[in-house]
């Protein structure tokens, strides 16, 4: 091996040695600094993979959604807008939705109820997402009763329950036949919720709803990027609040790994004395304390990545799923795909790894560039 | 040899309490003798060393290396003298690491690693290759009756054990000059007997020794063959 080389190794080899010599001081720093690695990297991967997730699903959304509004609120749609809009040049299809809220009192939460037009569901029958099947306990064949809007209960038997890959937005949806959702809310003929709009070329899409709106001007066209942009803003603000509470966890961290990494025991002082005194010179005495920054804070990197992808992949970020799904009653239980970006790892790299590095180095070279005379007087 | 004129060292130079630790010290130590400096603590005598040993730099005077610094710095020491004082840090580093070893008063041994590596430090730097380096290592622990101990750690070792490490670390690198701080300050007289032991085959070998003492053992053997007075930072005698 080159001398070069060699010397490389040996100071990286010194650096090592000199790690274990100091257990208890690196395992703490280690320990704590992988937690908070832990946390940043979890809270980023899980708002990435929910954003991914979030994207995926609406890829099969319609390109715009028109409601109407009448003193500022969302009112039905009549349904004679329909013809008229698809009339409009470019518009591909329009499709009248028909869904509401539906509060259930005994588990204290709301269900989404959605009409549907498949031939599989049979009459009377309903689908339901897993998790109104995990709040009421029911399953496939079950009957549950539900209460109209005159008090009266009608009797629904379950026919499917929606797959696990689409709770993410299933979770609290029940879907029933168009009939059944006007008897269950009194809901009138003529009508629909909202209007499901699909264009030819996705660029028309503002022309389409300027047009929408010249044609009825009290109704308001929401466009699926904007549903997106939605989406990315409420997952963001909720990774921003996480941020926020953990901010003080964060802050302690800093101030301790700075106390560590900056102040150098009088010990250190003088071992790094005896160094020069035996012929290392300042940049040798650099080198080996930049190993050990480097070893410390990409070991609590890597094994804080590492923890952090276990935790929000296989363990559907179980730590912080209250704060980060929803404020729901009915949790959506879901395992997220596995992804990794790797943007968001160098920018965790670069704020972790590098300020920990630099903040080992500056005292090291100020007690390195002394003169070793100080290894004598000790 | 090494030859020193009119070396001055002041602390806090230009501070309100400067403090002078070797005034106007001029001086020729002879190359492949001993030579001790003696005095009573605070006389200058680790001061004048560490200037010696390129470890500080003399306020004002002049240290030559007369065919001392060879192996460090082939391109600038032919076989003439060597100006130390006015160059640059590296090259001091150079020095220190191939012409002097150095045996400190307290011995310095880096804890919690084994005997070995601490003899090995000095060598970490050059790059040289590590099994002839560890070769030469074990050669001077086994010279120096420390081969059971090679992997211990020296943490463990007795008081002249770990002078014996110092030894062999300040040997690492085959350095023309060895110094010596107080060498016996911690030794009872018979360890203390068998490091001048040590020092008369140094000696032998055509080492250049330089010791400082207030140990009569180290000053009065008949090994030493310059004893340099020191007091209040000045020399007062040579015999």
């Amino acid at each position: 091996m080159r001398p070069s080389l060699q010397r490389y190794r040996n100071i990286l080899d010194f650096a090592l040695s000199s790690l274990l010599r100091r257990k208890g001081r690196n395992l703490a720093l280690i320990s704590v600094y992988t937690l908070v690695v832990f946390v940043i990297a979890s809270l980023v991967f899980f708002v990435q993979a929910l954003k991914r997730e979030a994207h995926e699903l609406l890829a099969q959304a319609p390109d715009m959604v028109v409601q109407r509004m009448v003193a500022g609120r969302h009112d039905p749609v009549p349904l004679a807008q329909v013809e008229a809009i698809r009339s409009i040049r470019g518009v591909d299809e329009v499709q009248a939705r028909l869904w509401g809220y539906y509060y259930d009192p005994v588990f204290g939460g709301n269900l989404t109820v959605l009409a549907t037009e498949d031939a599989a569901l049979a009459p009377d029958a309903i689908w339901i997402g897993q998790g109104v099947a995990r709040s009421m306990r029911v399953r496939e064949g079950d009957l549950i009763p539900l209460r109209g809007y005159d008090g009266q209960s009608s009797l629904f038997s379950i026919q499917k329950v929606l797959p696990e890959s689409s709770e993410l937005v299933s979770s609290d949806l029940v879907l029933m036949a168009p009939k059944d959702v006007r008897a269950l809310f009194h809901f009138p003929e003529g009508l629909a919720t909202d209007l499901a709009v699909q264009a030819g070329n996705p660029r028309e899409l503002p022309t389409i709803a300027a047009k929408i709106v010249e044609l009825y001007p009290d109704s308001r066209p929401i466009l699926k990027a904007e549903i997106l942009r939605t989406y990315e803003a409420v997952f963001d603000w909720r990774g921003g609040l996480m941020v926020v509470v953990l901010g003080s966890a964060v802050l302690s961290f800093i101030i301790f790994a700075w106390d560590k990494a900056t102040g150098l025991s009088a010990e250190e002082r003088k071992e790094i004395g005896v160094l020069k005194s035996l012929g290392w010179e300042s940049s040798d005495v650099l080198l080996l304390k930049f190993w050990e920054g480097t070893v410390i804070s990409v070991t609590a990197f890597l094994t804080g990545v590492l923890l952090a992808y276990a935790h929000v992949f296989f363990f559907s970020a179980s730590l912080f799923e209250h704060a980060l799904k929803g404020w729901s009653v009915l949790f959506p239980r879901f395992r997220l795909i596995p992804a990794l970006d790797g943007y968001q790892l160098t920018v965790l790299f670069f704020l972790t790894v590098l300020p920990y590095t630099a903040a080992t180095l500056v005292p090291s070279w100020r007690a390195a560039t002394v003169d070793p005379d100080a290894a004598m007087r000790s | 040899m090494i030859e020193l004129s009119q070396v001055v060292k002041t602390y806090q130079a230009g501070l309100a309490t400067p403090f002078t630790a070797v005034d106007r010290v001029t001086l020729s130590i002879p190359a492949a003798r001993l030579t001790v400096l003696k005095g009573p603590s605070g006389s200058g005598k680790t001061t004048l060393l560490t200037l010696i040993g390129c470890m500080a730099r003399p306020t004002s005077g002049r240290i030559h290396l007369h065919g001392l610094a060879a192996d460090a710095l082939p391109h600038l020491a032919p076989a003439d003298a060597l100006e130390i004082t006015s160059l640059p840090e590296r090259f001091l580093t150079a020095i220190r690491r191939r012409t002097f070893g150095f045996i400190f008063q307290q011995f310095n041994l880096v804890r919690g690693i084994s005997v070995l590596e601490n003899v090995l430090l000095p060598t970490y730097p050059t790059g040289e290759d590590p099994r002839a380096v560890e070769a030469r290592a074990v050669e001077r622990l086994e010279s120096l009756g420390l081969a059971r101990h090679l992997r211990a750690s020296v943490d463990r070792l007795s008081g002249g054990e770990a002078q014996r490490v110092a030894i062999a670390r300040a040997l690492i690198n085959d350095p023309a000059v060895i110094i010596a701080d107080e060498p016996t300050a911690h030794l009872d007289s018979r360890l203390s007997e068998d490091f001048m032991g040590l020092m008369s085959q140094f000696k032998d070998a055509g080492k250049t020794l330089l010791i400082t003492s207030h140990d009569p053992i180290v000053y009065d053997s008949e090994l030493a063959d310059l004893v340099v007075e020191m007091r209040d930072g000045r020399v007062v005698s040579e015999s």
